[in-house]
């Protein structure tokens, strides 16, 4: 990071003529110990939700000798699976400095599409889960185009959506559940585990593992990826570079209501059952993730791999705190100082930013 | 009242035709008028400065240019042939690429990122075409080439992020992505607004050293002394019309601001 630092940078012996266009990399050289962490930070979002990741998982290890069992390590994972999900189509939406209050109320919308046309209207569960995708990406062509055409601030955008797209669901479903047993294999399968190494882990665990995969990919290696990250860095430079930013923001809608689907399959499987209400959580505990890993709120800042770090973190703390016995409540409150000290160490190395 | 064919600098000759010819431009809002037939002759190699008080269609002038805004009566010759832009897209595929006022760079984003975002390289054979992979590498080589080339070494690192750098590396880094790649007219509007003295001078000498590689540049700036400074003619707007095309040698500052103010006439 340093390695062309060796010029000298005195400012005053570089006048006008001394070397011509002289960007002396003034900044790099002024390093004390803390701002060579804080660019450290900046360099890497996810470092800080990792360092805090391990830290908890030996603490809590420590702490309760159930905690590294194998029953206890699966079952973290299965309840990370859905908000992580989640938490890439809120990671999306955040990068372009946006927010999706939605996405918990479109899982489950997709949801109960998914098992109401199999189990009811006797859909071959192939084409439940094609509507279900098909659903998802309804809903979010809808908040991408509020927001791109309207010009309506996310945040109010997808205030509304999520209480249309509540009252949908619960008109749809009579606001009744779908059990398990009334549901084809192939959608509830998200929920059967293989075993790998005695830790029992669900194929929608997978799934959210794949779909990381991909999409860290996607943003990290195509120009669609560094698109969404310029045009939530800064929308006009975006745009006067040549981006179509109101395509690039549609787009980032639309594809975090396929993801959001994906995550309703997930969702069905780990439940075993399809109900209206199993989203009302999610759609803070996805911005919670996001936040916590290390995405800034204010767009173009943060990986895809920091929410899943961030699902984690919160997973392993909720399950760590009620293996330490200690009442359901002191999880929330970990949760909330979690979020606070998360963003504040957001605010603190965009501080690097002069 | 043209004097653009007498104070041709001498190193253009050669070329008789401009690169960039606007004829007759008139652009009007509602009743007020912004260009009222104004002509401008850009020729290659030249920093042709764009100076006016406030109101007198400076930037006008320059959004029809650089197809920000369509002009109601005129024409834009590109090196010859008639061009006519709808949008700033088709301006920039002709190769006029502009540096607008404020630093239009995205601060996340590293160098070479900037310098081809929104045009950025796919990876040959099928990683580019099914996976839509970027060459990133390529694209990192190229943009060091580049900023090599336009002599901005001291941006050793072009992965470091645009916010870690200084204002004046900044604004380079806006000239050099409007320079780079095969880019035939830069338009430079107030670059210097909002540096400090030993910035200001660095982007001047970046301006320089574009107009000694061929590219021709159309400078936008108040401030007079960076305009005498870098330019090779300067283009006296004055209430929608060019009122003199001048050089640093023919005139002083003050006959310049007289022109401008309308206390003279050129």
């Amino acid at each position: 990071m340093t390695t062309n630092t060796s010029q000298s940078s005195t400012p005053a012996a570089a006048g006008p003529e001394g070397g011509g266009v002289d960007l002396a990399t003034e900044f790099l050289d002024r390093s004390t110990p803390l701002s060579r962490i804080r660019n450290l930070l900046h360099r890497y979002p996810a470092l800080s939700p990792g360092i805090v990741l391990v830290v908890a998982v030996i603490v809590f290890g420590v702490i309760s000798p159930r905690f590294f069992l194998a029953n206890n390590l699966s079952l973290i994972t299965q309840q990370v699976a859905v908000v992580g999900t989640l938490a890439i189509a809120q990671t999306l939406v955040i990068l372009t400095a946006g927010i999706d209050l939605s996405v918990g109320a479109i899982m489950v919308l997709s949801s109960m599409v998914i098992a109401q046309t199999a189990s009811q209207n006797h859909v071959p569960a192939a084409l439940a889960l094609v509507l279900g995708l098909l659903v998802g990406l309804a809903a979010g062509a809808l908040n991408g185009v509020l927001v791109t055409r309207l010009k309506l601030p996310p945040f109010i955008v997808t205030l509304g959506t999520l209480n249309i797209f509540l009252a949908l669901t619960l008109l749809y479903s009579n606001s009744a559940s779908v059990i398990g047993q009334n549901i084809p294999a192939l959608i509830t399968s998200t929920g059967a585990t293989f075993n790998v190494g005695g830790i029992g882990i669900t194929y929608g665990v997978v799934a959210m593992l794949v779909l990381y995969i991909v999409m860290a990919f996607i943003m990290g290696k195509t120009a669609w990826g560094r698109h969404v990250y310029a045009v939530g860095d800064d929308k006009e430079s975006a745009r006067l570079a040549g981006i179509r930013v109101n395509r690039v923001l549609l787009s980032v809608y639309v594809a975090a209501g396929a993801i959001l689907a994906i995550g309703a399959w997930i969702q069905i499987g780990r439940a075993d059952a399809a109900s209206p209400n199993a989203g009302n959580d999610l759609n803070l505990d996805s911005i919670t993730a996001v936040v916590i890993g290390g995405t800034s709120l204010f767009g173009g800042r943060g990986t895809i791999w920091g929410s899943l770090l961030g699902a984690l973190i919160v997973g392993v703390f909720r399950n760590g705190l009620a293996l330490a016995g200690l009442d359901v409540l002191y999880q929330t409150l970990a949760v909330g100082v979690l979020i606070i000290v998360a963003v504040s160490l957001d605010q603190w190395i965009r501080k690097v930013r002069k | 009242m043209t004097l653009s064919e007498d104070t041709r600098p001498a190193s253009t000759l050669p070329y008789t035709q401009p690169v960039l010819k606007a004829t007759g431009l008139v652009k009007t809002y509602g009743r007020v008028v912004g260009l009222d037939g104004v002509d401008l002759e850009l020729y290659q190699g030249e920093v042709l400065a764009v100076i006016g008080d406030n109101g007198a269609g400076k930037s006008t002038l320059i959004k029809c240019l650089t197809g920000a805004e369509i002009p109601d009566e005129g024409q834009l010759h590109l090196q010859g042939s008639p061009v006519h832009f709808k949008r700033p897209q088709d301006a920039k595929l002709y190769g006029i690429e502009t540096v607008y006022q404020g630093l239009a760079v995205s601060p996340a984003l590293d160098i070479a990122s900037n310098l081809y975002l929104g045009r950025e390289l796919r990876k040959p054979g099928i990683l580019g075409s099914v996976f839509r992979m970027m060459d990133t590498k390529t694209m990192r080589s190229n943009s060091k080439q580049e900023l090599d080339r336009l002599g901005i070494s001291t941006l050793q690192d072009v992965t470091v992020a645009i916010e870690n750098l200084s204002g004046g590396q900044r604004q380079a880094v806006a000239v050099a992505r409007a320079a780079a790649f095969g880019s035939k007219v830069v338009v430079l509007d107030e670059p210097t607004a909002a540096l400090g003295v030993r910035e200001s001078n660095q982007v001047l000498e970046l301006i320089r050293r574009l107009r000694d590689q061929g590219i021709p540049v159309i400078l936008v700036s108040h401030n007079m002394p960076h305009v005498f400074d870098v330019a090779d003619r300067i283009h006296i707007q004055r209430l929608g019309k060019r009122a003199a095309v001048i050089t640093p040698q023919s005139h002083t500052m003050t006959e310049a601001v007289a022109i401008m103010t309308g206390a003279a006439t050129a």
